[in-house]
């Protein structure tokens, strides 16, 4: 039993300071920390450092330009990252696309596809989920019939996260209907400007604009933007959707969120004392933070396993469940923080170069729109239900 | 960074589970429970043969010098048999309180027989209006002659019963909450004076009040310095909850185990019932409190035996109030999982349920935990 990093891993982490000290621009760091939204620019900005580095393709292996990071050096890359407001790399392309065709994709697809993602000519997005086909997303319909040395392409994506940026969306088509749902899916790669792709927004609850549908009509896809084979490709989304779940539980951003919130109810008054010297709020504080602190060795022991050679199962279900309630909670507690202010929708004061009065607390007007905002954590990614279905079937086989 | 035992500390508590699956059936630990003494004699003396009850005290007295993994790799084992026998409190709080309190004579006294089984001992810091506050002590020592004369009442003193020596607080200066002029004492059992109500507790074992009218003692009998206990009962409770947490872990993962293995076999409407989601998510969600409070143990013991500071505070607050939680989530849960069957006192899954709502009832409930940690909030 050993809780501590070896020398190594502790020399690894003060690299990876270093490197934050350095090269994280302030007002990137700024937005994240301040539940500030980020533009597309900020993110290839960012990316652009991180590739410079060689430090953004974390999940790859070396030849493919990746640094092929241990477990624990991975976690201490996350880490260090949400505590010092780094964004998190738009995963689309660099943590999911690009593992499947690391695995299934052929040598020219390799050759083609992970370059262009490493430099962030390609921005990728996600088709999967359609309008019908949520949780139960092997019912998908969108289809793609083979004709000559092309697919055609037939039907609607939705939840297309920052599919507005995407020129490159990865699809689940329907190439055989005469099967069960599961064993006539196909994983298509697809230009976005090919004729017959119209993206729409999607507005969300908070006012934002991250996600679309994304509607595909007589749409033209080359064969050889297959991956893997036809009718195989729910195998590869859930080999995918394995690298999705591991990131999910977020324990670094929660440690992050958790410190912005302290220093906010610093700064709020409650009976003319700060409101976290107030017994009832520093109570739910409190809890939050132990809940958090079992989830990171909970983490922890997942990644120990990992790096003994274990794979990440459906414990990293049950950490995902666990780990967006507690993001949740914490955004909850951070709505009340702020009381009445948390009403007022003050859109322009979440603009970091918004110069003018603060009608409260200069990080207040964001509070409200991240809490709602983030109701989906528990939604994307395989809902918690889902989670819970799976623990319930693969570690407890009921 | 590794979560896993050492071969040695493996061995370890793959003995006590030897143990404990060998002499511990279900229907034997009713049998001992009922018994005068509350446990098992025969238990108790095969723990002291098989050199556990040595484990956390230095090699001279026999054992290995154990820390915080060593006794929850025991405690966890005896968690899973549910056993009644005081080794948290005699061995891991008593043992500790006089090795690290005691002079040469007094370790010499008392610890070779606590770290052999011989001598088993009891310990007295909660009063009926200390609820979990250890430093509300009313009970009085006054200087008489050579030595002191005691006054008050110890609540709650589990296996005080048939205790051969008990560890007791008293105050000897300061205002009834105050952390200086606490003082510990060791009190044989036949001193005149001493009078005990014993009785039966909820979870299968036993315990007693403690009465001392005018009890004597010598100036031997003072544990440590005079009115400076305070500092060394908190530390010496934080080592005893990282134990607890270990029992409380044990208990838990055969709670589980009892509730999923009914899931499956238990048949209504022509299916399993844990083929119903609601049944599933449930036992879910027993799961992954299960898997917080380990986590949260396994933390624990690795600052249960460092040294004082505010962040082992911290952590030893917020695992007893993760186990606390956890714990009683199970017991709830598991019993609405199983029906009318986990309400009977003939089925084992009842028993592990009243345990660990009791342990939250032991050295602070969450209540008091998430108290204590939301004054160290940094």
């Amino acid at each position: 039993m050993n809780l501590n990093y070896t020398a190594e891993e502790l020399a690894f982490r003060d690299e990876v300071r270093a490197f934050l000290d350095e090269k994280l621009p302030a007002d990137i760091a700024a937005k994240v920390k301040g539940f500030r939204r980020l533009s597309k620019e900020d993110h290839q900005r960012w990316q652009k450092i991180l590739n410079e580095q060689g430090w953004y393709a974390t999940h790859w292996p070396e030849e493919y330009g990746g640094v092929n990071w241990s477990p624990v050096q991975k976690h201490i890359w996350d880490e260090e990252s949400s505590r010092y407001g780094a964004p998190r790399s738009v995963p689309f392309g660099v943590n999911m696309v690009a593992p499947v065709i690391i695995k299934f994709g052929t040598e020219e697809q390799k050759q083609r596809y992970l370059p262009r993602i490493l430099t962030g000519e390609d921005w990728w997005c996600q088709g999967y989920s359609e309008p019908g086909a949520g949780s139960d997303l092997a019912s998908l319909k969108t289809r793609a019939v083979r004709d000559g040395d092309h697919y055609i392409v037939n039907g609607q994506k939705t939840w297309t996260t920052l599919g507005q940026h995407a020129n490159m969306i990865f699809c689940l088509v329907r190439t055989n209907t005469e099967v069960k749902a599961q064993e006539g899916i196909s994983f298509l790669l697809i230009d976005m400007d090919t004729p017959g792709i119209t993206v729409r927004p999607i507005i969300t609850l908070d006012g934002e604009h991250e996600v679309n549908e994304v509607f595909f009509e007589d749409v033209k896809v080359p064969v050889e933007n297959l991956v893997g084979e036809e009718d195989k490709g729910w195998t590869y989304a859930k080999y995918l959707l394995t690298y999705e779940r591991t990131g999910l539980a977020g324990i670094g951003i929660s440690k992050a969120a958790l410190q912005h919130l302290k220093e906010l109810a610093t700064r709020r008054i409650k009976n003319g004392r700060p409101l976290i010297e107030d017994a009832s709020f520093s109570q739910r504080i409190a809890r939050v933070e132990i809940d958090l602190m079992a989830a990171g060795i909970s983490n922890l022991r997942i990644i120990a396993s990992v790096e003994g050679g274990g794979m990440p199962g459906a414990e990293s279900s049950m950490l995902k469940v666990r780990g967006t309630e507690i993001r949740q909670t914490i955004n909850d507690l951070a709505r009340r923080a702020i009381g009445p202010y948390a009403i007022p929708f003050v859109e322009e004061e979440m603009d970091l170069d918004y110069n003018g009065d603060f009608l409260s607390d200069e990080n207040a007007a964001p509070v409200t729109p991240q809490y709602f905002n983030n109701r989906k954590l528990s939604i994307f990614g395989g809902s918690n239900e889902i989670q819970k279905n799976i623990v319930s079937k693969m570690i407890l086989g009921l | 960074m590794d979560f896993r035992l050492n071969e040695e500390q493996q061995m370890l508590q793959d003995t006590v589970a030897r143990l404990v699956r060998g002499e511990y059936s279900f229907e034997k630990r009713l049998e001992y429970s009922e018994s005068e003494l509350g446990f098992s004699a025969d238990f108790w003396k095969q723990l002291g043969e098989l050199g556990l009850t040595a484990v956390p005290f230095a090699e001279e007295l026999g054992g290995f010098g154990g820390s915080g993994v060593e006794v929850q790799s025991v405690m966890t084992e005896l968690g899973r048999g549910l056993c009644i026998e005081p080794y948290l409190q005699s061995v891991v709080l008593g043992g500790g309180l006089i090795s690290q309190a005691g002079n040469s004579e007094q370790q010499e006294q008392w610890l070779g027989g606590i770290a052999s089984g011989e001598i088993r001992a009891a310990v007295g810091l909660q009063e009926p209006q200390s609820f979990y506050n250890l430093n509300d002590v009313e009970t009085r020592a006054e200087k008489s002659g050579e030595g002191y004369t005691l006054n008050g009442r110890k609540a709650v003193v589990i296996g005080g019963h048939c205790a051969d020596v008990m560890v007791v607080s008293a105050r000897t200066s300061g205002d009834s909450r105050d952390a200086q002029g606490i003082s510990l004492f060791l009190v044989p059992a036949d001193t005149e004076g001493l009078e005990r109500r014993t009785y039966p507790t909820v979870d299968g074992s036993k315990g007693c009040d403690l009465f001392l009218n005018n009890l004597q003692l010598g100036s031997d009998a003072l544990l440590g310095e005079e009115g400076k206990a305070a500092e060394i009962i908190e530390y010496q409770t934080g080592r005893a909850i990282s134990a607890l947490c270990g029992e409380a872990v044990g208990a838990m993962e055969v709670a589980c185990d009892l509730t999923l293995e009914y899931l499956k076999q238990r048949k209504q409407f022509g299916v399993p019932i844990g083929k119903f989601q609601v049944l599933q998510h449930r036992m879910v969600d027993m799961m992954s409190e299960l898997e917080q409070a380990r986590s949260m143990a396994i933390l624990a013991a690795s600052v249960a035996d460092e040294p004082q500071s505010d962040e082992r505070r911290r952590i030893l607050a917020a695992a007893k109030n993760v186990v606390g939680r956890s714990g009683q989530f199970i017991s709830e849960q598991g019993i609405q999982s199983h029906g009318g069957i986990g309400m009977t006192w003939e089925y084992n899954f009842a028993h592990y349920a009243k345990r660990l709502v009791m342990i939250n009832h032991q050295f602070g409930d969450d209540d008091f935990h998430l108290e204590q940690y939301a004054e160290l909030l940094q």
